[in-house]
């Protein structure tokens, strides 16, 4: 790898300052404040702030509803990585085959990436809705048996999973076709000389290209999961029924701003954010050894 | 843009353009949570107070939901950028109340020397919002729930075109229905507001302990008695034989209504505005009081909406303006438009009284519907509000059970148990904050 020698010692600080401005100001101020807040039993307004040390991380290890929310968030992140990253490989290959109006295609496949999360769960919310959404209508023909998400946990949990796959589509897409892209057909067209059909081709050659995109993938769309997917939730399910979709990032808000208790929350969000941190630590270590570059 | 929301844009801005001129006028921040029609009629009220007179200017700001325009005004007053008056919803109340960042209002009208009659406000309204006998916020926007029903699927279902005033007879009613091919028998809104605070209140049974919260900081709930749990096994008996059908938090479920599908509906009297303009032309529908559940006393349903608090902080100057506003807010004059055209309470007895006089109630008898489902209540302890620390997270925690109740997954006893369970560490987390 090729390093760039600065000869001034302060030029690159200067460089990278604005964002790292940008990173502590959004970052790091608000990340400390959180681990500060959730050591407190904080009142509303600010005139209490009661220090009760790991209180709040007590109450929330006590209660078996935040351990489902842990599982709910684990199953949550893992299908909208696996099936979104699994549909938007597919769905690549077979944009970057050479056919005609392709560049429609593709526009069109990237076209959901420009809506904001809660848009998305809006449009999702009127297609879906048990009594009067486009679906649920037309799925009656079909069988007898009631998609009413309002009341079935399962249904309400897979319609947030494949609205977040959706809404994560088109970024997918558009790496796996720029990393397509760069695959050099030599290589393929070699591979086809010496025999192997476009399966083999596909995962002898294809898929380990592929690699550091698909880690990169793996990575950003967990924390998507994990952090962002809060406005999708807010507009479908508000965690409901029940607690069926009530993710970890969606319990933090409601207990802060709906509930206002912001230390409990705060502690939610310390946990959120070690657990992330394991998660991205642990891809580091092992996965990336599987990663060609 | 419609032409009248341009025009009271237009006016806005002219009145509010016009007295920055002189130089004079005193600007009053007046952050709220109306959108839509009743965003309108709130600007609409302000540009009406600020052309009564040239001293202050009051800058209605809509600040998105009230957890919203809540959570607005703390991080304002965190900031010390308080507004001066701020809508709050009336499970925040307790909230606004421990908070000690609020300047009680009846202090700012005895400080400011503006009499209002504070006797001539309805009961419910006045018992909600006092303590001691004291106003601490300005009574603004108060609704209760009530009983609608489609006329149209009524006739077809082959029943008589009146209310069901049991909940036997919703029961029978909505069984009826379904068998009629209605898709929502019967369902509701504000599934804890409706089904569990105002039932109880309504039936004169505890909702939580120190007198639901009225006579000291709640710790614990009671909603699973026997009443409650009578309620919710037939509510679950409903969804599960389909007859009831569930249509979400908050006031999600009034999808349903506004598009027709429904034969009985409970919801805010602060609905009909919505209503009528969704079903014109579409269906026809009428209004009844809540049912009653036989073998239970008579209590009195309880109110729901906002009221306004005026924020510490700001110079005695603007709290003059303030108090001028409030004035001007309960003023009959005002009242009785404002429940004219929004379908909120008469928040004084002197404005129920004009709206009668005018015929007002004549030509929209729906409207009526609340009013007299209050007065014929009894004001008993259970009746006269719910107070609790936290109380949005309470409401939560009850919506969720009661989900699991509507969907199969726990029995009514258990849904509550669990609901009062969590809803008391919620409570107790709240009184460990203020003792």
């Amino acid at each position: 790898m090729k390093r760039t020698v600065f000869r001034n010692r302060w030029l690159p600080w200067a460089l990278v300052a604005p964002q790292l401005a940008v990173t502590i100001a959004f970052f790091f101020w608000p990340a400390f404040d959180s681990l500060r807040l959730s050591l407190y039993r904080a009142s509303p307004f600010g005139d209490r702030l009661i220090f009760i040390g790991a209180g709040n991380f007590e109450r929330l290890l006590a209660d078996p509803a935040y351990f489902r929310s842990v599982a709910t968030s684990f199953v949550f992140s893992f299908f909208v990585t696996l099936v979104g990253l699994s549909v938007a490989l597919l769905l690549a290959s077979l944009a970057n085959a050479k056919i005609r109006g392709l560049a429609v295609y593709r526009t069109l496949l990237l076209w959901p990436y420009g809506i904001a999360p809660a848009v998305a769960g809006v449009i999702w919310l009127f297609v879906f809705h048990p009594s009067f959404g486009v679906l649920p209508y037309l799925l009656s023909f079909v069988t007898a048996y009631q998609f009413n998400w309002f009341l079935k946990g399962w249904v309400a949990l897979a319609l947030i999973i494949v609205a977040a796959i959706w809404k994560q589509f088109g970024y997918n897409l558009a790496f796996y076709l720029a990393g397509l892209q760069a695959i050099p057909g030599s290589v393929l067209e070699a591979a086809s000389v010496d025999g192997a059909g476009p399966i083999r081709r596909f995962f002898a050659i294809t898929f380990p290209l592929l690699s550091p995109v698909t880690f990169f993938l793996f990575t950003l769309n967990m924390t998507f999961a994990f952090f962002d997917t809060f406005g999708l939730v807010h507009a479908v399910t508000q965690g409901g029924p029940g607690d069926a979709t009530s993710i970890l990032v969606y319990r933090a808000w409601k207990d802060g701003f709906d509930g206002l208790q912001l230390g409990y929350s705060a502690a939610q969000s310390v946990i959120l954010m070690v657990l992330v941190i394991a998660l991205t630590a642990v891809q580091f270590r092992y996965a990336e050894k599987k990663v060609t570059y | 843009m419609k032409r009248s929301t341009l025009s009271v844009l237009v006016a806005t801005v002219l009145l509010a353009g016009l007295p920055s001129t002189s130089g004079a006028a005193t600007e009053i921040q007046f952050w709220h949570a109306m959108t839509a029609v009743l965003g309108e009629r709130v600007n609409e009220m302000a540009a009406k107070f600020n052309a009564s007179q040239s001293d202050y200017v009051v800058k209605a700001v809509n600040k998105g939901s009230y957890p919203e325009a809540l959570n607005a005004a703390i991080a304002a007053y965190r900031a010390k950028q308080p507004p001066h008056v701020v809508q709050v919803f009336e499970v925040g109340t307790q909230t606004m109340l421990s908070s000690g960042a609020v300047y009680p209002v009846y202090q700012l009208m005895k400080d400011n020397a503006v009499a209002i009659d504070w006797n001539d406000l309805i009961g419910p309204v006045k018992s909600y919002y006092s303590t001691g006998g004291n106003l601490y916020s300005m009574a603004f926007n108060s609704s209760t729930p009530i009983l609608y029903y489609n006329k149209d699927h009524f006739k077809k279902a082959g029943l008589p075109d009146k209310a069901p005033t049991t909940w036997d007879e919703v029961e029978g009613m909505a069984k009826k229905l379904k068998a009629a091919g209605v898709k929502c028998p019967f369902g509701s809104a504000w599934p804890s507001w409706v089904l569990v605070e105002n039932m109880h209140a309504y039936h004169d049974q505890p909702f939580a302990d120190h007198s639901n919260g009225f006579d000291g900081l709640a710790t614990s709930l009671k909603i699973n008695g026997p009443f409650g749990v009578k309620m919710m096994e037939l509510l679950a008996r409903g969804a599960k034989e389909g007859w009831f059908t569930y249509g979400g938090r908050l006031n999600k479920g009034e999808a349903l209504m506004t598009a027709g599908e429904c034969g009985i509906f409970t919801t805010s009297s602060a609905y009909i505005g919505n209503l009528t303009r969704a079903s014109e032309g579409k269906f026809t529908w009428a209004t009844g009081f809540l049912p009653r559940l036989a073998g239970f006393p008579q209590g009195n349903s309880i109110i729901g909406g906002a009221t306004l608090w005026v924020m510490k902080g700001a110079k005695p100057e603007e709290y003059k303006g303030v108090a001028q506003f409030f004035k001007y807010v309960a003023s009959t004059e005002n009242q009785a438009w404002w429940a004219g055209v929004t379908g909120y309470l008469p928040l004084t007895n002197a404005a129920a009284k004009a709206l009668e006089a005018s015929g007002h109630y004549a030509k929209n008898p729906n409207q009526k519907t609340a009013v007299n489902q209050m007065n014929t209540g009894k004001a008993t302890p259970n009746s006269q509000g719910i107070r609790l620390g936290n109380f949005n997270s309470v409401r939560d925690a009850i919506e969720e059970q009661m989900e699991n109740i509507f969907s199969g997954s726990k029995t009514p006893k258990q849904g509550l148990d669990d609901a009062v369970a969590k809803g008391n560490e919620i409570l107790k987390e709240f009184a460990a904050l203020y003792k």
